[in-house]
């Protein structure tokens, strides 16, 4: 593939690439489209449609309620059994997928190997399904004696009124443990994102507050946001242990829900996701007080910036020189590798549509490396993960949003941290900066082609245009990407794969370009005698 | 541990599956739909149900799977899928351009009473479908069966819409494919053609499932069954169905509309199934069996006497579809292997009698379950309770296999871990080879692993 746009001025205007697109849809569909597809400029406001409904028939990219409920945020939870309640394909297509890494403790419980499913049957879908549910509760009670059991409802549960939230209250009376429901059916959002939202609201009633702990470090943290695919949180939690700051829970990679009942005792939250789990830290901060801060753990500058942020929160000089010496040590590892590998990547054109703030994330990466980003987007974010906060107050809700429950929160005055609130008070005078976002799109180059929901028309064209060298998205992509000679790394699953977070995440990642773009077996595709005069046959065997 | 929480200790359990032998309708229904020639399947319901099985199957195939989806919102779900499915036909026929679309419905649009056939028939009435492109359905509520009835379901689908009865017949037979490989309806069709018998093989994932790199994309690739073979299915002399649960239902179905009478047989994994589908088709094309065939068979044969002392007694665990896993256990028996513990999560009486028939006087020390609580948690209680030398199933076995130590043979759907199911077959008697060939490669580099230096054998 060779890469025929001049790219020395910049990124090539894609706005013949936009009309094309939009040429082939119908008028209402291209006119909703246009909305969502937006060529960046850095300097300017600009608003993109996103969040919105996946037009019927269009191949799109995004799954749905339960898979961002389940899958996403609780599923890396080690100590819960996450019942599904609802036919057998939606536990089973969750089971262990996601390549949630966790590491158990001798004696600790992982329930994450196993799937369980209330296996509805028609009779069930006739009848009401939950004294089905309530006898798979208790069998499952009696054969694992787990300490909390998590039921996730699935499309028809909602439709014939099944109500998991009393089953769960009966039988946490009855069984003595900790027993809550998500209404996350698939239905009831435009895509996972609406899940993530009932998981945060389903964590934050049933779980986080339950215990309380005495401090058992100086600088006390959670993360929120990491779900630990490939072994990311494990990358993260060695460099807060060497820096001795002390991580309560991460909510939910290579977590428990034990470690989540204590969340509340944190001196400050740290936000990776910011689409999957912005509820959590917005709630804590108005029930606890606790503040929450942005950042970032993928790419080497990010991973530095973000240590020295939570430094500069606490503002300890011993932590402080410790954050320094970490960070001056492992960049400098960074470096050896990343002057290693430039040489064969830079210059290089990707593109990546994927998740609620990997798609952004992940250009940080990409620039270490001096590699272009092209164009980008998200499969189920909102505005502000584009546009930055800034733009919550004047996102109109619409009623697929009204549909999912907004928790009024009040402050708990027994663990509410005033010194926290004047804390943040005095940090922000002095210009640091809390819950924020500043998005994707303010960080990316002029001309950047911007699509919300991308689908699979709009990849062929985008691939035609660009010809990228790498192009990151799902499993769901993979294959056709790479048909048309251009390898895709998923950045979901990290084709099995990773860690790609923190310092020796960034060299692993570093090391897989190198691999991907720099490899000759993308030549081989052709057949050394496509470009030969036809062989003339002959009917005699001398030639 | 992997799985430290499964004991020995086996309950009855009337309302949990834990780790399912089995997945939901729709996913068999993609399947089947992507078997045809120019065909976009699609799902009518929730986006989440299409975008796991199209990661299922792309796990599975390392293969573009392409399928839409209507996309569901509360809205639909309470007033009916119907507007959603107008659009996306609309959508699909405009955007992507495929011949037919095969619609499948979901646990979400059966429960709301979405009736497919007469929304299908209004976008005709509506002219949303255009002169010559093609709309089929295919009824698939997931808490019914298992993935194995969507299949049969979509085939059904199939051969309703399809197939037509002329005056003219042909001298030709329909073959019907089972849940199988794209390597396996290859094999059937080389099968086929060495016995020199006209057929049409449905569906045929192969060339769809198993495209070449050519640094282009088709979205429509050259393999599947074409719309003209599949009409001309209504004037064969016979149908040939491979494996009851998969394809009774539309071996049935083509018998009532164009009165071409059927037989079923086993998929033909192993040596006596494909004995029989050997002799099934000469029967059905009225043809007598070619030595090259016979020699197959003999080279089979053959391998399995050389190796009988490494295969004989060995205690197996199998997992998987009945149609799949029954002709399996046949061929255990056949080597003189123990079956000792078989599940599988899909329904269907049929498989107690069947397994009772075949394991009754060889291994009646054997356990086998199907239906919703003939999981994996199940087998694994049993192997806990007297071990096994051997697992077969899909992917999910690796867990059971480390945890305990057990060699791990992968058959089945969906395998997520290794390549080679999509290239090399497992039905017919290079397919009976290739089964073999893994057994014997599993057990034997367990006795090398384990074996005391002393005993290390240098020829096995």
């Amino acid at each position: 593939m060779v890469n025929k746009k001049d790219y020395t001025n910049g990124l090539p205007d894609p706005s013949s690439l936009k009309d094309e697109i939009l040429k082939k849809y119908p008028r209402k569909i291209a006119k909703k489209r246009e909305k969502s597809m937006v060529i960046n400029d850095p300097d300017q406001d600009q608003e993109i449609l996103a969040n919105v409904r996946t037009i019927p028939g269009i191949i799109t990219q995004r799954g749905c309620t339960y898979a961002g409920c389940k899958g996403v945020v609780l599923g890396p939870t080690r100590d819960i059994i996450n019942l599904v309640h609802g036919p057998i394909g939606c536990s089973f297509y969750a089971w262990l997928t996601r390549r949630n890494q966790t590491r158990v403790p001798e004696g600790g419980d992982n329930f994450i190997t196993y799937c369980f499913s209330t296996d509805m049957q028609d009779e069930n879908i006739v009848f009401g399904g939950e004294a089905k549910l309530k006898e798979a509760i208790r069998e499952a009670y009696e054969m694992f004696k787990p300490k909390s059991i998590g039921i996730f409802s699935t499309c028809p549960v909602g439709l014939i009124g099944d109500d998991v939230h009393s089953v769960s209250r009966e039988m946490k009376a009855e069984l003595g443990i900790n027993i809550f429901g998500f209404s996350c059916e698939g239905y009831r959002g435009v895509s996972q994102s609406a899940g993530h939202h009932i998981a945060n609201n389903g964590v934050f009633k049933h779980v986080i507050g339950n215990t309380d702990r005495e401090r058992t470090g100086k600088f006390q943290v959670n993360l929120l946001g990491e779900y630990n695919i490939g072994g990311d949180a494990f990358e993260i939690e060695a460099l807060f242990e060497e820096a001795g700051i002390t991580l309560l829970s991460t909510f939910s990679g290579n977590s428990t829900i034990e470690s989540m009942e204590y969340a509340h005792t944190a001196d400050l939250n740290m936000v990776m996701c910011h689409r999957s789990i912005n509820y959590i830290a917005e709630m804590m901060e108005e029930k606890y007080g606790i503040p929450w801060v942005k950042v970032n753990f993928i790419g080497a500058d990010s991973t530095a910036k973000s240590l020295k942020k939570i430094a500069d929160y606490f503002g300890d000089p011993e932590l402080t020189a410790k954050v320094d010496e970490i960070c001056g040590r492992e960049m400098a590892k960074v470096k050896v590798i990343a002057d290693v590998v430039k040489p064969s990547v830079e210059g290089k054109l990707a593109m990546m549509f994927v998740g609620g703030s990997r798609a952004h994330h992940y250009q940080d990466l990409f620039a270490e490396l001096n590699i272009r980003v092209v164009s980008a987007g998200y499969e189920f974010a909102h505005r502000d993960d584009y546009e930055g906060r800034k733009v919550i107050s004047s996102i109109k809700i619409d009623a697929d949003t009204r549909n999912i429950e907004d928790l009024v929160v009040s402050k708990d005055e027994a663990h509410f941290r005033e010194d926290l609130v004047e804390k943040k008070e005095t940090l922000k005078k002095s210009g640091y900066n809390f819950s924020d976002y500043a998005g994707m799109m303010p960080e990316m180059k002029k001309n950047a082609l911007v699509i919300d929901d991308i689908n699979h028309w709009e990849t062929e064209k985008l691939i035609e245009f660009y010809k990228p060298d790498v192009f990151c998205a799902g499993i769901k992509e993979k294959y056709v990407v790479q048909k048309l000679g251009i390898p895709l790394k998923q950045l979901h699953s990290y084709d099995y794969g990773g860690p790609y977070a923190a310092f020796g995440g960034a060299i692993n990642f570093y090391k897989e370009m190198q691999r991907m773009l720099a490899t000759n077996i993308w030549k081989l595709v052709d057949t050394p005698w496509k470009h030969e005069p036809e062989i003339v046959g002959s009917m005699t065997i001398e030639a | 541990m992997l799985l430290k929480h499964t004991t020995d200790q086996v309950k009855e359990r009337k309302a949990l599956t834990v780790n399912p032998a089995k997945t939901c309708q729709p996913v068999g229904a993609m399947y089947a739909a992507l078997g045809i020639h120019g065909c976009l399947p699609h799902s009518h319901g929730s986006q989440g149900c299409c975008s796991y099985h199209r990661s299922a199957l792309t796990r599975h195939y390392k293969e573009p799977v392409m399928a839409a989806t209507s996309s569901f919102t509360e809205g639909s779900s309470v007033f009916g899928g119907q507007a959603n499915l107008m659009t996306a036909i609309d959508n699909i026929f405009g955007i992507y351009e495929p011949e037919i679309i095969a619609v499948h419905s979901t646990c979400l649009s059966e429960t709301i009473g979405d009736d497919l056939c007469q929304m299908v028939a209004k976008a005709r009435e509506e002219g949303k479908v255009p002169f010559g492109k093609h709309v089929i359905q295919a009824s698939t509520p997931s808490y019914v069966g298992s993935h194995v009835t969507g299949y049969a379901n979509m085939l059904e689908g199939i051969v309703k819409y399809f197939p037509e009865k002329t005056d003219e017949r042909l001298r030709q037979i329909n073959l019907l494919a089972g849940w199988v490989e794209p390597s396996d309806m290859r094999e059937l069709k080389r099968l086929v053609g060495l016995l020199k018998v006209k057929s049409v093989l449905l569906p045929d994932t192969s060339d769809v499932l198993d495209t070449p790199m050519t640094g282009k994309y088709e979205m429509y690739p050259k393999g599947g069954t074409t719309i003209p073979d599949m009409v001309s299915m209504g004037d064969s002399m016979k149908t040939v169905g491979l494996g009851d649960w998969g394809t009774r239902k539309a071996a049935i179905a083509l018998d009532n509309k164009c009165k071409v009478p059927f037989d079923i047989v086993d998929l033909p994994i192993g040596l006596r199934a494909s004995d029989r589908f050997i002799q099934a088709l000469a029967k059905a094309g009225k043809v007598s069996v070619p030595e090259s065939i016979a020699d197959e068979r003999g080279r089979l044969v053959d391998a399995i006497t050389d190796m009988h002392q490494y295969l004989y007694g060995k205690r197996v665990a199998v997992f998987g579809d009945p149609d799949n896993i029954l002709p399996l256990i046949e061929f255990l028996l056949d080597m003189d292997m123990k079956p000792v513990y078989t599940v599988s999560g899909t329904p269907g009486k049929a498989f107690m009698k069947r397994m009772e028939e075949l394991v009754g006087k060889q291994c009646p020390e054997a356990k086998y379950k199907n239906g919703p609580q003939a999981d994996m948690l199940l087998i694994h209680q049993w192997i806990k309770q007297e071990p096994v030398d051997l697992i077969i199933g899909n992917t999910y076995g690796k867990y059971i296999s480390r945890d305990e130590g057990i060699p791990f043979v992968r058959m089945g759907f969906p395998i997520l871990d290794r390549i080679g199911h999509s290239y090399f077959p497992s039905v017919g008697y290079m397919g009976a080879l290739r089964i073999l060939e893994k057994i014997l490669g599993a057990l034997m580099d367990k006795i090398d692993a384990t074996s005391p230096e002393e005993s290390f054998e240098l020829t096995m």
